[in-house]
């Protein structure tokens, strides 16, 4: 049995934890549902804390919220936003069957969980402020470095072998040599596309972002001229309202002349 | 060198009187220490040779012949030590590494080197070695020379595994070595097909052997717990006769799988497709030959069930027969010698299934064996290089004057398997006619008879073959001008295999106690005397066997020197074309084995297409049907396999839950 | 309050971690689910410690993030090979998986 302070505490972050969980589920960014992962994550810390693992609650926060969801955060701005980020189902009936399993397996835990009752708790008070000194940090550090050593030099060779192969999973190997300027201009002209380049974005008297499409002469924008990125993001600004304006100018002047 | 150390050393052994039964092994101690180089010399030569590839084919061929003499050396070594030693302290035990270690079941691999195996040791690697100089000098233009020499070295290497085993289980690795060697040697130029089959035919007769020997395995396990032949031995002496009688006739199949003994005697024909070298060292001196070694180092097992040595000497003497009217009718000269090996080996089976009385006698012919006919193998390989590589006797000819040497190496080896004294034959074989003999009712007029007859046939045969190779007109083909003499590498081995075959019968069989004899004593515990005696006198047999063997050999004196050959075999009567068609052994085996499995399969097709295919057809459409729709779960989804994953644990921690 | 609670609280977060998986489409929010479930693994460790009055269930926790760590680089840098390939963060874009 717990006091009422952790009692409470444990109903507000919990709940919070489940719907902020949902959210990974269900929100359409991929920004958002990482924002909800950090939150969790958070929470968990603050719940660690309160199961009287200060040391573990501490690491969650700056390991987990603090890196890890930081790599997560970068490794989507690298990647960007594309149509997978839809939470239309494509596959028929995985929708369904998905959230008929993630009921049953909470269903089958809970009815084990029911069956079952646990030991009466001992709690970690002796352990984590023992009579001679030291806490709760002390306490794993002598787990870690003492039963647990042989598995802690392991997790050392297994964290280097990852980031050696992260490396080598992250290294493109360039197959040919790299274009010097000049030769992108003698290929362009070879190839007779786009000998002047591709057409810079759209300058105009009012906005002259690198998301404002240029114009072509007959008036319509230029998709070549925005980033690609952009454009699936949705992110381009539309010429329409400043061109729209400009035509009714024009018209105006086409008309004054004509009367 | 019989010093004070080695006779106070008999007296701090373990004490065993000869003449009560084989002595146990000691442990080995000095050189006999190192006889594990014997298997690893030639297995290190067949290694550097196969992984090294081209790069070792300047120096490889010279290589693997130094380590096959390094193991011979190694083996007289082991023998020189050994004889040093008393009776009692011969057989020698080493360990080498624990091997299987399963629950109750622990075996070691080690050595056992008693005086039977080192007898085998040395004629092995002897004739092996002297096998490998001749090679030298007969594969010279061969392209894949150090191919050849890597897989005579891996032969050498698991026949003296096999010989040198402590256990059936590792004499078993040894076994399946030679096996895979002989086959790869006698499709050695198996980009001819019909050797290439030649060496499927022998490697699948083989099986048929090596699953009796393996079966027989299984019963001693399954008897004894132990497979090791020391445990065996003591094993045997409580068994059940109907165990080791089952377990002797298993080991006789193996036996007669790897030493052409009939049924299974159809494959050493058609092996002859190997080179020549080859068919003299696996074919005739040493593979065959383990089967006569499987039967006298299971000794124990045959003295426990008087019906399986009886079965023994029934194979044995129908072989010796059958080889022997195989040899009169064949024309080609390799093929002749195999007959006669085969014949010769019947003799050996013969006096190992005799029980006490013949353990020694074949050894005895399987050492002298060993020398002859190798050197024969080898005349015959100098023949063929002489004569460019032809094989056919009836277009040789003359061959006397143009190949002196071939001539008279191949005379001595011709004089010793005829049994002539003193030569080696006239020894060996002669006891095993006499012990043949030795006997109560029927079995030693019946066996006996066989022998003798076989003495005979075989005086014939082979004066056949010396006579219309070497002697007579000269019949050779058109591309034949000038035969030579081969190079010195090839002809000095042959001149030592025939010393071998003038004087080794004397040396060791010479004396009331022979030289083998007291060798061998340890291991069997034979006691001098107990022989019994032959039902006719010895000296009679001894003249109606020289008489026998002159009368064949002047018979074929007759119709090989005296009348002229023809160039073209004559059809023959019935008997000639049988024993040309190998007495229709293989189409005894078609027929028997073949056919009825053809057969057989041929109704079990009709059956299926007509009975079973109708309804496994339907099956086969609901199956079809059924998996059309199933493969559509296999969309290459990773979420939808991830879905069929998280299925499977609810459904069994539900499962769970519900048992609960 | 019993410190079953806890329990409940790890088993609804690790449903809820395994339906992200099945049902979002986008790699890194996949991935995230799966962090989710590691994460309520934690959770139990860290309470049965608690129960049991030692500490070897957070020095388990503690292994279970260095572990998570490895993975998401390794996973991270996946997922980034993918998308160079793919020009797709979609884990349906690699589908060759299949007949």
């Amino acid at each position: 049995m717990t006091g009422t302070g952790e009692a409470v505490g444990f109903w507000i972050l919990g709940t919070l934890m489940v719907v902020a969980a949902l959210g990974l589920v269900f929100v359409r960014k991929a920004v958002h549902a990482a924002l909800c992962m950090a939150f969790v994550m958070i929470n968990l810390g603050v719940l660690y804390v309160m199961e009287q693992a200060e040391f573990l609650g501490i690491v969650q926060i700056f390991v987990y919220t603090g890196a890890v969801m930081m790599l997560f955060l970068f490794v989507l701005m690298l990647v960007g936003i594309d149509s997978s980020d839809s939470i239309v189902e494509t596959i028929k009936g995985q929708r369904v069957a998905g959230y008929v399993l993630g009921l049953g397996l909470a269903v089958v835990m809970f009815l084990a969980l029911g069956s079952i009752t646990l030991p009466a708790t001992k709690g970690l008070e002796a352990v984590n402020n023992p009579a001679d000194g030291g806490g709760n940090i002390s306490g794993v550090a002598f787990l870690v470095f003492g039963k647990y050593v042989w598995a802690f030099e392991l997790t050392s060779a297994l964290l280097i072998t990852a980031a050696i192969g992260a490396m080598v999973l992250a290294h493109r190997q360039r197959l040919t040599e790299k274009l010097s300027q000049r030769e992108w201009s003698q290929r362009r002209v070879r190839e007779n596309t786009y000998v002047a380049g591709l057409p810079a974005p759209g300058v105009y008297a009012r906005h002259n972002a690198v998301d404002t499409p240029a114009l072509l002469p007959d008036g319509t924008p230029s998709e070549l001229s925005v980033s690609r990125v952009l454009v699936s993001r949705d992110q381009v600004a539309t010429p329409i309202t400043f061109h729209a304006a400009e035509q009714a100018i024009e018209a105006e002047i086409e008309d004054g002349s004509a009367r | 060198m019989h010093t004070l150390t080695n006779g106070l050393g008999a007296y701090a052994g373990p004490v065993a009187l000869a003449g009560e039964g084989p002595v146990t092994a000691v442990t080995a101690s000095g050189i006999t220490a190192y006889a594990w180089l014997l298997v690893a010399l030639p297995a290190l030569g067949a290694a550097i040779l196969l992984v090294g590839g081209k790069r070792t084919n300047a120096f490889g061929p010279l290589l693997a012949t130094l380590l096959s003499w390094g193991s011979f050396v190694v083996g007289l070594l082991v023998v020189i030590s050994m004889a040093g030693r008393a009776d009692a302290d011969r057989a020698a035990h080493l360990h080498l590494f624990s091997w299987i270690n399963v629950g109750s079941f622990n075996l070691d691999a080690g050595q056992r080197l008693d005086p039977l195996s080192m007898a085998f040791v040395l004629l092995i690697t002897f004739v092996g070695s002297l096998i490998h100089v001749y090679s030298l000098g007969y594969m010279k233009d061969d392209p894949d020379k150090r191919k050849f020499f890597a897989y005579l070295n891996l032969f050498v290497a698991a026949m003296l595994l096999l010989v040198t085993a402590d256990s059936y289980l590792l004499l078993y690795v040894g076994w399946e070595g030679v096996g895979l060697a002989s086959w790869l040697l006698i499709g050695f130029w198996n980009d001819n097909p019909a050797y290439a089959t030649a060496a499927n035919k022998a490697f699948i007769a083989n099986r048929v052997g090596d699953l009796g020997l393996s079966v027989a395995i299984m019963i001693m396990f399954f008897q004894f717990g132990h497979v090791d032949f020391a445990s065996v031995d003591a094993g045997a002496a409580n068994a059940s006769p109907g165990a080791l009688t089952a377990m002797g006739l298993f080991l006789l199949l193996g036996a007669c799988g790897k030493s052409a003994q009939f049924p299974l005697q159809s494959w050493l024909g058609d092996a002859m497709a190997g080179p020549t070298p080859v068919s003299a060292l696996i074919h005739a001196a040493t593979m065959v030959t383990a089967g006569v070694y499987l039967v006298v180092r299971s000794h124990a097992i045959f003295e426990g069930s008087p019906t399986a040595q009886l079965v023994v000497v029934i194979v044995g003497a129908i072989t010796l027969l059958f080889g022997a009217v195989v040899g009169c009718a064949k024309d080609d000269m390799k093929k002749a010698l195999a007959a006669s090996t085969m014949s010769q080996i019947g003799y050996m089976m013969l006096a190992a299934g005799l029980g006490p009385v013949g353990y020694v006698f074949a050894i005895f012919h399987l050492l002298t064996h060993g020398f002859f006919k190798a050197g024969m193998f080898l005349g015959a390989g100098s023949v063929m290089h002489g004569m460019n590589d032809q094989v056919n006797m009836r277009r040789f000819g003359g061959l006397r004057t143009v190949m002196t040497i071939t001539w008279a190496t191949f005379m001595m080896g011709w004089l010793a398997i005829l049994g002539v004294p003193p030569f080696a034959g006239y020894w060996s074989k002669d006891k095993i006619i006499e012990a043949a003999f030795i006997g109560e009712g029927w079995r030693p007029w019946v066996f006996g008879l066989a022998a003798l007859i076989g003495a005979g046939i075989t005086a014939f045969y082979m004066s056949r073959l010396f006579f219309m190779t070497f002697h007579g007109k000269k019949r050779w083909t058109e591309d034949i001008h000038h035969p030579h003499e081969s190079p010195l590498t090839m002809t000095i081995p042959m001149m030592v295999l025939a010393f071998g075959s003038v004087v080794l019968g004397a040396i060791l069989g010479f004396g009331q106690t022979s030289l083998l004899q007291s060798w061998l004593n340890p291991v069997f515990g034979i006691t001098a005397g107990t022989e019994g005696e032959p039902v006719l006198p010895a000296n009679l047999l001894l003249g109606l066997t020289l008489v026998l063997v002159l009368a064949g050999a002047g018979l074929a004196w007759v119709r090989y020197v005296r009348d002229v050959v023809p160039e073209i075999a004559p059809h023959g009567n019935l008997v000639t074309q049988a024993a040309r068609n190998d007495l229709y052994q293989d189409a005894v085996n078609e027929g028997a084995l073949m056919r009825p499995g053809i057969h057989l399969t041929r109704s079990l097709v009709f059956t299926d297409t007509r009975g079973i295919d109708g309804a496994a057809s339907g099956l086969g459409a609901l199956v079809i049907g059924a998996s059309t729709r199933l493969r559509k779960l296999q969309n290459g989804y990773v979420r939808s396999y991830a879905l069929t994953m998280l299925a499977g644990v609810v459904i069994i921690l539900g499962a769970v839950w519900v048992m609960q | 309050m019993s410190l079953s609670h806890y329990i409940y609280l790890a088993t609804i977060l690790f449903s809820i971690g395994a339906v992200t998986v099945l049902l979002r489409r986008n790699a890194i929010i996949v991935f995230m689910g799966v962090e989710l479930m590691l994460n309520a693994t934690n959770l139990a460790f860290v309470t049965f410690a608690r129960v049991h009055g030692t500490l070897d269930g957070q020095v388990i926790a503690l292994f279970v993030m260095v572990v998570a760590a490895a993975e998401v680089v390794v996973g991270l840098a996946i997922i980034m090979a993918i998308f160079r390939a793919r020009r797709s963060a979609s884990v349906d874009s690699a589908n060759l998986m299949k007949l």
